[in-house]
């Protein structure tokens, strides 16, 4: 193996002059002049007299609304105070996240009436309390100001107010009667009271329609085992793991089980080498890809050929085309090491197509993984709809055959594959209701408006795998005037029951009694034991004709498109949600767009942008402005411009486009002008939607368009010691690598004591003498799918700050996950693994940003915390300079609204703030706040707490209580939402605790970002091992092991 | 305090004149000067002396007793003026004194009279087990001086503080009066010297040009513009910081709420009616059906006192009961008919305000710091409309941080709060001698982050 670099940007790989120079200065900030003009400073907008009137004035007035009386607050009980509240004092509501056929059972804390953040539920078997981004995010959905408020009717081209629901109950009736045929279209119901509702519900045709169709494993199954549906995977049990594009771990399925699980044997503890090994064969870099041991790209239209490829070296009975040699050459290695390991694999595939599916189902039965990896006794009911059916629906609305259509979930307008056809068919129809909370693209096209609540105001049940019930409870009265869509069928069906009732009658009936029922909803999960593992018997016969309908099908083009979701935004559902919106993608670390991902040999063919071996201007003109080259994509007839980010690692041929992007304007300025929407390249097959498209033409537009990347304003100044990865092989040979590193700065720097912390430095020490907090980052579990800094974003009070502030790198996450590319020393795109470091303020014990505040607002605590005191800071902002982990972050701008002038959000010549600002700082939005933290004013530092609030809660209670704290009485919000367990937090005095175990039994790959400047943080990483059989070249041998 | 400042800050302007005194050879002699300017020092040193142990015992005495006792008369308990002549003196024994305090149940077993108390008064007092002996002594000689000056004579009243500010106030006059006596005299001196001088030059015959006028003096100006730069600075800062702050803050209430009437006369304890402050940050002002509790049977006011609002006006009581009937929707000639779910909030006028960025809770410091509401609150059960008591400034938090002890875990007793049972090295510091107690500061109650985030 030849030398690895570790890099972040193409900048630093090729590692230039400027390059140095950029890092240099890391503050790259424009003074906010306007250009100066022949006719001197005093005629320009702002001339040197004014400024100096304004600093009078400003200073005159800002003593004058200090002195002025301080206004007269008032404190207004309750006037008959239900007697289970106790204001200031949070209340925990186990409900479940549901958003389509997406299942989260959560806990949401409910602070004096208003739900404020998510919490996974740890009772539920299968999630164990994670979370996603999209889960943790969806509180602010709740208090979103584009909600619709009330029922509505089309009125000519406009919606009119429906004053009741009793007179829109009597319209819908009236309209309803003796119309033919109406269907409900939704997305993916998993809940068995609103699917008993539907069945009953007389002469209704209900359709199901996912956005990410997953028909073609739904119908390779019922080909292969007579069953149309989805089996329970078990990635735990798997040491050898192949995925065919499935992105498992970032929206695959179920992916809060997955990873959870997918980890399980990947945490290397002390002198244990056993890991699982996983394969990835995609056509661009997608988060799971980012994860696995070995990644091999292919052209999207490839995947069958590969599939067959590799159930043919396993001896499935099949000729497979030819692939590529070196594709062919990995095939047969995996090919021997799954049937070294056969019963412990799993093979899985993210392709819609039902012949790869078939084939897909072929390999796992002829590795025996059903019963150990895959399980039939349990099912997923996450994705459940058909392609063909809303075809059919489409057809037979153009026909005229389907009078009236409700919609529920389902937004064809916006992510059907014909959206036009879809568009023009329900014209045809006499009535078309819509459920949607929002006014999105299908619900533009509908006659009535009866938006639903949002699940925080709903009761409801999801049933994600058979046997598994999550329940969900309203944690909010319903804040509009909305209703749930099921007591509107039930209404219009000519029931007198509104959903709640039916709810509770249902499952009383169903459990026993209304006492088990209660405990049912406490705990927001019931789980029966699943019937006795049944393996169905496999039917070898359809895989024959799946082979050759793969084997027929061929690439026609030079250049292929592929379809992928972005673990924020998924197809679009959640698209305005301002915190997904500004999450950073894991891989491209880009906010606020979609855009086409390229792989470096394409740019230097397409766009002369030549990263591999260019001149250093051009690689800067390009990596360092955030303005990208923009490129029209054609396929057929459809057509879109998006601009470029290229990525190391792509498949050559391929360029890859993220879904769930321009959206309605209806949806709120949030999303208005964020990308394109790229659901128009996919296309039907005739039997299912394939989210690819095998010929597109590219040209380049000659236009720029600006992209908001993180992370590539801050560097370590070739530190590479920040990140420690290395082979499993190589970890082998030399298990205490890291430890050697950790025991030579204490050797060298503390030969007297060997004391490390004390002796390594002039400074004198702090003592705790009771608690000392502690955390440990696993980067080896990490999958990067950013649950944590949603989570951060919600407990925080973390500011929004919009795309214009973002791209003039004023983004203010407390962590972020870095993102960094292990590739050959010589060639970029030899991508060998990304590692992903979520990185958060270190809590230094010897802290650099301590030493150079001038007014002591940041200081260390006895309980070794580097406190922030927001009121005491000036803005100095020396301690972010002084930062070597650059996690601390400025209010550039008056972002939360806390200051005391109101117009400070105005800002008129500079620092012009987006719409997304000023809705986040609307009355209903800051419903969301937390109460516990102080929303930080303009100009003052701010930066990762280790949750404050939590720890300070956390020991309170344990003090009311009179007795020890105990271990996981203070969890930091990012610890509670990681499904995979990566970051755990605790008291390191406590001999008992996980954060002190953990690092116990994880001393070999144990280590500190940057130990030997002698920060001392209190976060630890552990080494990110890839489980390969790389091993260093010999003369490398101690370069590598730095 | 602050008045103690003015003569601390005059006294460097004093040690600038006595510096010019000397170059320009006084006719008064530097010993007087420093007599004089020691002099004050010792008188502002006594004074802050003396005040200090007396601001001791009244402390102890509001924050422990006051909830139940008061000097003069019977509330709670009984009343505590010229208790150490009861029962022929024993009290006068604090050893006797300690006991009793300590575990009232375990003494009253052998005490006829503590138990004719509980008899009388219904209950036993609550025990005081981290109470000391000097503690106890500072209670009752402040006990004892208070009972000496009479009802009249600064009582335990919350407005107690005032005659001491007064005599701060004269002695700041004085030092003042003083100051400025002496820097009228050492103008005159130096008029006269300068005068002296020039006789004298005439008669030596030694030309000198004339001298300058004293209000064109370069070293006049100066004194004169440190001295209005240092007094001016002083209060402009003092300003600055009191920006804000409501100390002695008395709104009028939507409605003429008594506290003396409710939790004085009868008696009714904070927790009832602030419940929460248990187990919340907040200690939630009651809310409208928790009043109608008592006052859908009590709907006139006829046996307590004569109420008068702050400018002297008499409250007619019942129209104010009058008044939460109206919030409560109740009408007091058909009861039987009040639903309390039509009950409206009423919209008092908040007066205890924190800033945005301090994290107070109220059950941090009353279950788990076990402090008496009056501590912070004031005699409560004396005001009639309630005033902010406390400055709630940083540096009043702070100072009661730095003294207050910690209910520390004792090892080998096991009292205490168990949650400090991990703080190894302060069990060894105590074991060995080297702390005496534990105070919040030990366990970071100075940190920033323990108040703001």
């Amino acid at each position: 193996m030849s030398e690895n670099k570790y890099w972040q940007g193409f900048g630093e790989f090729s590692g230039k002059e400027e390059y140095e120079q950029r890092i240099q200065n890391e503050f790259q900030e424009e003074l906010p002049f306007e250009e100066k003009n022949d006719k001197g400073w005093l005629d320009a907008a702002t001339p040197r007299r004014d400024f100096l009137k304004y600093l009078g004035f400003s200073t005159a007035a800002a003593s004058l609304a200090a002195g002025c009386k301080v206004p007269v607050k008032q404190a207004i009980p309750f006037g008959n105070k239900p007697a289970e509240m106790v204001p200031g004092v949070a209340k925990y509501y186990a409900t479940t996240y549901v958003q389509d056929g997406d299942v989260v059972p959560i806990v949401a804390k409910v602070r004096d009436g208003r739900p404020i953040k998510i919490e996974g539920n740890t009772l539920s078997s299968f999630t164990k309390g994670g979370t996603t981004a999209r889960a943790q995010a969806s509180v602010l959905d709740l208090y979103d100001t584009n909600r619709l408020t009330h029922p509505k009717r089309k009125v000519g081209d406009k919606f009119e107010e429906i004053p009741t629901f009793e007179q829109l109950d009597q319209m819908i009736i009236a309209a309803m009667s003796g119309v033919k045929n109406p269907v409900l279209l939704t997305s993916t119901i998993t809940s068995p009271s609103t699917k008993d509702i539907i069945a009953k519900y007389p002469g209704l045709k209900h359709v199901q329609y996912d956005a990410d169709s997953f028909t073609g494993i739904l119908l390779a199954n019922e080909m292969c085992f007579g069953k149309k549906s989805i089996p329970s995977y078990n990635f735990s049990n798997a040491k050898v793991i192949v995925s065919f594009g499935a992105d498992f771990l970032g929206t695959w399925l179920s992916p809060v089980e997955f990873s959870r699980q997918y980890v399980q044997n990947r945490k290397l503890k002390d002198a244990s080498f056993e890991m699982s090994k996983h394969y990835q064969f995609e056509s661009f870099l997608s988060t799971t890809g980012a994860s696995a041991d070995v990644r091999l790209t292919h052209r999207p239209s490839e995947t069958g050929a590969v599939v067959l490829a590799l159930y043919a070296a396993l001896g499935g009975n099949s000729t497979a085309p030819s692939i590529d040699k070196k594709l062919q050459t990995a095939i047969d290695k995996i090919a021997s090491e799954l049937k070294a390991n056969s019963k412990h694999t799993l093979v899985v595939s993210g392709s819609n197509d039902k012949n790869i599916q078939t084939v897909v189902n072929g390999i796992n039965s002829l590795l025996e993984s059903y019963g150990t990896t895959i399980d039939w006794s349990t099912t997923l009911n996450c994705r459940q709809g058909i392609d063909a059916d809303i075809n059919k629906l489409v057809a037979d609305m153009e026909s005229g055959e389907v009078d009236a259509v409700m919609i529920y979930g389902a937004n064809p307008a916006y992510d059907y594959h014909a959206a036009d056809k879809f568009s023009a068919a329900i014209k045809k129809t006499k009535i078309a209701i819509s459920f949607s909370e929002k006014l999105d693209e299908t619900s533009e096209l509908c006659t009535y408006l009866v938006p639903a609540h949002h699940y925080l105001e709903s009761w409801g049940d999801a049933e994600p795998k058979s046997n598994h019930i999550c329940f969900i409870q309203p944690t909010i009265h319903p804040l509009f005037k909305t209703r749930p869509f099921q007591t509107s069928l039930l209404k219009w069906s000519g029931s007198e029951k509104d959903y709640e009732t039916y709810f509770k009658e249902y499952w009383i009936s169903k459990i026993g009694s209304s006492i088990a029922f209660d405990a049912a909803l406490q705990s927001g999960v019931l789980e029966t034991a699943t019937t006795n593992s049944t393996t169905k018997a496999f039917n070898s016969n359809s895989i024959t004709s799946a082979a050759t309908s793969i084997s027929n099908s061929k690439p026609n083009g030079n250049i292929e498109l592929v379809l992928y979701q972005k673990v924020s935004i998924g197809t679009g559902k959640q698209a305005g949600n301002p915190w997904l919106q500004e999450l950073p993608d894991p891989i491209t670390k880009a906010t606020w767009d979609n855009y086409a991902l390229m792989s470096m040999s394409m740019a230097k063919e397409l766009l002369g942008v030549n990263l591999a071996n260019g001149t250093e201007k051009e690689i800067n003109k390009y990596e360092y402005f955030p303005e990208k080259p923009v490129v029209k994509i054609t396929s057929g007839n459809k057509e879109i411009e998006l601009p470029v980010l290229i990525l190391p690692g792509m498949n050559a041929h391929t360029i890859a486009v993220a879904v769930g992007y321009g959206r309605t304007k209806s949806l709120g300025k949030v999303v208005e002008g964020v990308g394109k929407n790229a659901s128009i390249f996919s296309s039907f097959n005739g039997t299912s939607t394939d989210y690819f498209s095998k010929n597109v033409s590219i040209s380049n537009t000659g236009k720029k368009y600006k992209i908001a990347q993180t992370q590539i304003h801050n560097s370590y100044e070739d530190r590479t010691e920040v990140v420690k990865e290395t082979s499993l092989a190589n970890f082998k040979s030399d298990p205490n690598q890291f430890k050697k590193y950790r025991d030579d700065l204490a050797k060298n720097y503390a030969p007297l004591t060997g004391d490390y912390s004390k002796e390594g430095t002039l400074y004198s020490s702090h003592e705790q003498p009771g608690l000392k907090w502690g955390m440990s980052v696993d980067m080896n579990s990490c999958v990067a799918c950013g649950a944590c800094v949603i989570a951060c974003h919600a407990e925080n009070n973390v500011p929004v700050v919009g795309k214009s502030e973002v791209v003039r790198y004023h983004d203010m996450h407390w962590i972020r996950i870095d993102r960094y590319f292990v590739s050959d020393k010589e060639n970029a795109d030899d991508l060998k693994s990304v590692v992903f470091q979520p990185m958060m303020c270190q809590h230094c014990d010897n802290a650099p940003c301590e030493n150079v505040c001038p007014v002591a607002a940041t200081n260390h605590s006895t309980e070794g915390i580097n406190q922030m005191a927001y009121n005491r800071c000036i803005g100095t902002r020396y301690c972010a300079n002084n930062c070597p982990y650059k996690v601390r972050r400025f209010n550039w701008a008056d972002y939360m609204g806390a200051d005391s002038f109101p117009n400070n959000q105005d800002q008129k010549l500079v620092g012009v703030l987006d719409p997304v600002v000023h809705q986040m700082n609307d009355d209903l939005t800051r419903m969301v706040l937390n109460p516990d933290v102080t929303v930080r004013s303009r100009g003052v530092i701010e930066k990762c707490s280790f949750c404050i609030q939590r720890v300070q809660e956390g020991k309170l209670i344990a003090k009311k209580e009179g007795r020890v704290l105990a271990d996981g009485d203070a969890k930091t919000a990012c610890m509670t939402a990681c499904p995979t367990e990566a970051i755990v937090f605790g008291n390191v005095h406590d001999k008992e605790s996980r954060i002190t175990k953990t690092r116990e039994e994880h001393k070999q790959r144990l280590f500190y970002v940057i130990e030997q400047v002698h920060t001392l943080p209190n976060v630890n990483y552990l080494a990110k091992i890839r489980n390969t059989d790389e091993l260093p070249e010999v003369e490398h041998h101690e370069e590598a092991t730095h | 305090m602050c008045f103690y400042s003015i003569p601390v800050l005059l006294l460097p302007t004093n040690c600038t004149l006595s510096t010019f005194f000397r170059s320009t050879a006084s006719m008064i002699s530097e010993k007087y000067i420093y007599q004089k300017l020691s002099l004050c020092f010792f008188v502002f040193i006594a004074v802050l002396n003396i005040d200090l142990s007396a601001q001791d015992g009244k402390i102890l005495f509001n924050s422990k007793c006051a909830s139940c006792h008061n000097v003069f008369k019977n509330t709670t308990g009984p009343a505590l003026g010229g208790f150490q002549e009861r029962e022929n003196g024993k009290w006068t024994d604090t050893k006797e004194l300690l006991k009793w305090v300590k575990n009232p149940p375990a003494y009253m077993e052998h005490d006829a009279y503590t138990k004719g108390l509980k008899a009388q008064f219904g209950s036993i007092m609550q025990s005081f087990s981290d109470i000391t002996e000097p503690e106890l002594v500072a209670i009752a000689s402040y006990v004892n001086t208070t009972f000496q000056k009479g009802p009249g004579g600064g009582t335990t009243t919350a407005t107690s503080s005032e005659p001491n500010e007064e005599t701060d106030g004269r002695n700041a006059i004085l030092f003042g009066i003083i100051s400025l006596i002496m820097a009228v005299i050492a103008m005159i001196l130096m008029q006269v010297n300068s005068n002296l001088k020039k006789l004298s030059d005439d008669v030596e015959g030694v030309l000198r040009p004339e001298p300058t006028p004293f209000y064109k003096n370069k070293i006049y100006i100066s004194v004169v513009a440190i001295a209005f730069f240092v007094v001016g600075g002083f209060y402009v800062t003092k300003g600055a910081i009191g920006f804000g702050r409501q100390k002695e803050y008395q709104p009028h209430q939507p409605i003429f709420y008594s506290h003396k009437v409710h939790a004085g006369i009868n008696q009714i304890n904070c927790l009832y009616c602030h419940g929460n402050a248990m187990e919340s940050k907040h200690a939630t002002i009651p809310s409208t059906n928790v009043c109608m509790n008592c006052h859908k049977a009590i709907t006139s006011y006829e046996k307590g006192p004569k109420l008068f609002d702050e400018e002297g006006k008499e409250i007619n009581g019942t129209a104010e009961i009058a008044k939460l009937h109206k919030y409560a929707r109740f009408d007091p000639k058909n009861p039987a008919a009040w639903d309390p779910s039509k009950a409206q909030p009423i919209s008092w006028v908040k007066i205890h305000n924190l800033p945005d960025h301090v994290y107070f809770n109220h059950s941090q410091h009353i279950k788990a710091g076990n402090v008496q509401c009056q501590t912070c609150h004031g005699e409560i059960t004396k005001m009639d409309e309630v005033f902010q008591f406390s400055e709630l400034s940083m540096s009043w938090c702070i100072n009661c941080h730095r003294d207050t002890k910690v209910n520390f875990y004792d090892e080998e007793k096991g009292t205490g709060n168990k949650f400090y049972s991990i703080y190894e090295k302060f069990h060894n510091d105590l074991k060995s001698g080297k702390m005496d107690s534990v105070t919040v500061k030990d366990i970071g109650g100075l940190e920033c982050q323990k108040c703001h985030y």
